[in-house]
C-alpha cells in the first residue's frame, strides 16, 4: 500500500499552437485531483513548434510539461501520437490520464488504452477520488478515480472504476469542468522528449486538410438564446437571432431544430452538441429532452418560453413564460432596449 | 480483384425513444421494455460497404457480437445486400466493456480470414463511447481512420477517404488492411423485397436447432446435416463461440473488462423553483429589469 502512486496526466490538444479549451479545463481538474492524491499534475504536449504553449500550461496549474516535438506530429494523426504516448506511459507510469472527449481525444484515447490494456471511460461529466469496495469480487481499492458519465441516451448516470493497472484513463466532455483563472507567477518543469517514431507509425498520410474556425462560440457566451422545434420554421429563427443580437448573446439550438434543417449543427446544445453554462440561457420553443437539458442545466439563470405549460424544460427553468414566441420575444427586446 | 470488407454491427436498445416503463423503480434500465434496433451508425457503415461492393466489387461480411437474437440485425444486413454473416455469441462474452469487446471482435476478424477493410459505425447509441472501433484496429495492429464521410478511392494497396475533423474535413490515405469508423453521412438503403424473399429463411445453428426442437432433429449429427444443407443454399448465418474463434476467456466478458460499474443512478429532474412570468408587457418588463439589476444582463 505504501507504493508511490503515479502522477495525474493531461493530454494537451492543440491546433496550430493554440491549446484547446477542454485541455485547459482538464489541467484545472487534473490539478485538483493531483492535490487530493498528493501527486503532481503533468501535461503531455505533442506537435511541432508548440513550445510557446508550455508557459500557459504552467499558469493553469501544471507542475511538469512533457514536450514532444517532431514534424511528423503535425498535423495530428493517431498512430504517431499513440506511439509517443505509449512510450511515455511505459516510462513514467502515470496514475491517471485525462483526454478531452473531442474527435481527436476519442480516437486517440481508445488506441492507447487498447495497447496498454487499460480501462477507458468515455465522455465523463464528473471525476472524483474515492475508495471502491468491490463486493462482488471481494476487492478493496483505495483512492480510485470515480469516472462519472451519462449513459443510455442520458437516462442514467453511471460511476465507473478502472480496476486494472494504471493509468486510469478517461475522456471528458468539453465545457463541463471549470476553467480557473491562470496564475502567471506559476512555474513548472519542462521535460523534452525525443519521439521514437518508425515508418510504420506514419503510414497514414494527410492529403488535404480544410478547417475553419467556428463562427459560433457557444462555450464562451455569457448569454445564449436557443431555439427548438417550437420555433416552427427557418424563417421564424430570425426572431431568435434578433433577441440574441439585442442581448449581445449567441444563438443556440436543440437537436430537433438542427435536424429540421433550420440551423447549423455548430449551434447545437446538448448531449450530441456543446455543453454550455452561460449566465443566462433563454430556451425558446424547446421542450427540454433529457439530452438537451444535459447540455445546459448548469446555466446560472434559465428562462423557458413555451406554449406547452407541461414541457419538461420548465422543470429546470428559473423563469417560466407560457406564451407564443412571436408575442413574447418582441416584448423582451422592447423592454431591454428601453432600459439600457 | 475483389475486396473483402467486414462490417461489425450491434443490436442496441432504442435509447432515443425511451418511454416511461423503460426505467425500473430502482433506477436500472428495463431492457426488455425497449425495442431492439440496428444501431443507426452501423447502418451507415453497412451502406458504405455496399457502395464499395457496387463500385469495386467486394464480398461484404457482416459480424456482430451479442445474444442469439442479435441474428435479427444480421438477417437485416442480408436483406440489404450483405453476402455473409457471423454471429459471435457465447455466455463468456457477457458483461464485456469496450476492451473485452474489441478483443473478441479481433478474434472474430482473424477467424474470418484475409480482409481489406473493416467498417464500424462510429458509436452505438446505448453507450456512445466510440471506443470499440479504434480498440479493434489496435488489437489487429492495423491503421484506423475515424469519422469517415465517404471513400474517395480504393485500390489494391490503399484507401483514400474523407473524414470529419473539428471544424472541417481531412482527406487521408491509408494502406490496406485498415479499419474505418463511419458517421451519419449517407442514406442507408432499405431492405430489398427480393432479398427478403431470398434470405428470410437464413438461420444460425441455434435457430436451426430451435426450429427443429419439435421434430426429433435434436441430435448433433442431424443438425450438422441440416446446417450443411443451409450452407449450400447460402442461407447459413455462421455462429461462433469463444472457442470457435480461439478467444482466451480470461480476456472476454466481465473477466476481460478493466472497467467496473460502481453504481448507477437514474436521472431525476431536479425541481427548480420556477418563477412564473406572465407574457404581458408588464410581466416581461419586470423580468428584464430583474435580470439587469442582478447583473445577469447588462
Amino acid at each position: 500500500m505504501s507504493e508511490k502512486i503515479g502522477n495525474v496526466w493531461i493530454f494537451i490538444e492543440q491546433e496550430g499552437g493554440v491549446i484547446a479549451d477542454v485541455s485547459l479545463e482538464l489541467v484545472c481538474k487534473g490539478r485538483e485531483l493531483a492535490k487530493r492524491l498528493g501527486v503532481k499534475a503533468e501535461a503531455v504536449l505533442l506537435g511541432d513548434n508548440v513550445g510557446k504553449c508550455v508557459d500557459t500550461l504552467y499558469h493553469y496549474g501544471c507542475d511538469t510539461v512533457f514536450l514532444a516535438e517532431d514534424k511528423r506530429l503535425e498535423p495530428f494523426t493517431v498512430l504517431p501520437y499513440a506511439k509517443v504516448l505509449i512510450d511515455l506511459i511505459k516510462e513514467h507510469k502515470p496514475n491517471i490520464l485525462l483526454f478531452g472527449a473531442t474527435l481527436k481525444g476519442r480516437e486517440l484515447g481508445p488506441r492507447v488504452a487498447s495497447e496498454k490494456l487499460a480501462g477507458l471511460t468515455a465522455d465523463c461529466t464528473d471525476l472524483q477520488i474515492d475508495d471502491f469496495d468491490d463486493k462482488v469480487n471481494k476487492q478493496f481499492y483505495k483512492n480510485k478515480l470515480m469516472q462519472i458519465r451519462p449513459a443510455f441516451g442520458g437516462n442514467i448516470i453511471a460511476t465507473i472504476v478502472n480496476t486494472w493497472d494504471d493509468p486510469q484513463m478517461v475522456t471528458v466532455r468539453e465545457g463541463v469542468m471549470k476553467m480557473d483563472e491562470p496564475d502567471k507567477t506559476r512555474k513548472g518543469t519542462l521535460v523534452k522528449v525525443t519521439p521514437k517514431l518508425s515508418n510504420d507509425d506514419v503510414i497514414v498520410k494527410v492529403i488535404e486538410r480544410v478547417r475553419e474556425e467556428k463562427e459560433v462560440n457557444l462555450k464562451g457566451a455569457q448569454v445564449i438564446v436557443a431555439g427548438g422545434y417550437g420555433v416552427g420554421s427557418k424563417e421564424n429563427f430570425k426572431l431568435i437571432y434578433a433577441l440574441a443580437e439585442a442581448l449581445g448573446g449567441e444563438v443556440g439550438a436543440s437537436r430537433a431544430a438542427v435536424d429540421a434543417g433550420w440551423i447549423d449543427h455548430d449551434h447545437q446544445v446538448g448531449q450530441t452538441g456543446v455543453t454550455v453554462r452561460p449566465k443566462l440561457y433563454i430556451a425558446c420553443g424547446i421542450s427540454g429532452s433529457i439530452q438537451h437539458r444535459a447540455g445546459m442545466d448548469d446555466s446560472k439563470k434559465i428562462i423557458a418560453i413555451n406554449t406547452d405549460p407541461d414541457a419538461p424544460i420548465f422543470s429546470v427553468a428559473h423563469y417560466g413564460i407560457v406564451g407564443e414566441l412571436n408575442d413574447v420575444i418582441p416584448k423582451m427586446i422592447k423592454a431591454y432596449k428601453a432600459k439600457v | 480483384m475483389s475486396y473483402t470488407v467486414i462490417v461489425f454491427v450491434k443490436q442496441v436498445p432504442d435509447t432515443q425513444n425511451i418511454t416511461g416503463d423503460a426505467m425500473k423503480p430502482d433506477g436500472t434500465v428495463n431492457r426488455s421494455a425497449l425495442p431492439a434496433i440496428f444501431n443507426p451508425e452501423d447502418l451507415n457503415a453497412l451502406e458504405l460497404a455496399l457502395q464499395l461492393k457496387d463500385r469495386y466489387g467486394a464480398k461484404v461480411v457482416v459480424g456482430t457480437m451479442g445474444p442469439p437474437n442479435a441474428a435479427e440485425v444480421l438477417r437485416s444486413s442480408l436483406y440489404r445486400g450483405a453476402d455473409e454473416c457471423v454471429l459471435l455469441t457465447d455466455r463468456s462474452f457477457a458483461g464485456a466493456d469496450t476492451l473485452a469487446t474489441s478483443y473478441a471482435l479481433s478474434c472474430c476478424a482473424n477467424k474470418i480470414g484475409k480482409f481489406d477493410l473493416i467498417l464500424c459505425g462510429r458509436q452505438a447509441i446505448d453507450g456512445d463511447t466510440a471506443q470499440v472501433g479504434p480498440q479493434l484496429a489496435e488489437k489487429l495492429k492495423i491503421p484506423q481512420i475515424c469519422y469517415i464521410e465517404e471513400v474517395i478511392k480504393l485500390d489494391k494497396k490503399k484507401v483514400v477517404a474523407k473524414r470529419a475533423i473539428e471544424g472541417g474535413y481531412e482527406i487521408l490515405e491509408s494502406p490496406l488492411p485498415a479499419l474505418m469508423t463511419v458517421i451519419d453521412s449517407n442514406v442507408p438503403r432499405p431492405q430489398a423485397a427480393r432479398k427478403i424473399m431470398k434470405y428470410k429463411n437464413a438461420r444460425t445453428r441455434s435457430e436451426l436447432a430451435k426450429d427443429h426442437a419439435n421434430a426429433n432433429y435434436t441430435d448433433a449429427e442431424q443438425l450438422a446435416v441440416e446446417e450443411d444443407a443451409l450452407k449450400q443454399k447460402g442461407l447459413l448465418i455462421y455462429e461462433w463461440s469463444a472457442e470457435d474463434v480461439g478467444a482466451d476467456k480470461g480476456r472476454t466478458g466481465l473477466a476481460g473488462s478493466p472497467t467496473k460499474v460502481k453504481n448507477i443512478m437514474s436521472v431525476v429532474l431536479t425541481a427548480t423553483d420556477t418563477k412564473k412570468i406572465e407574457p404581458s408587457e408588464e410581466g416581461i418588463k419586470n423580468l428584464v429589469h430583474e435580470l439587469i439589476d442582478d447583473h445577469t444582463l447588462g
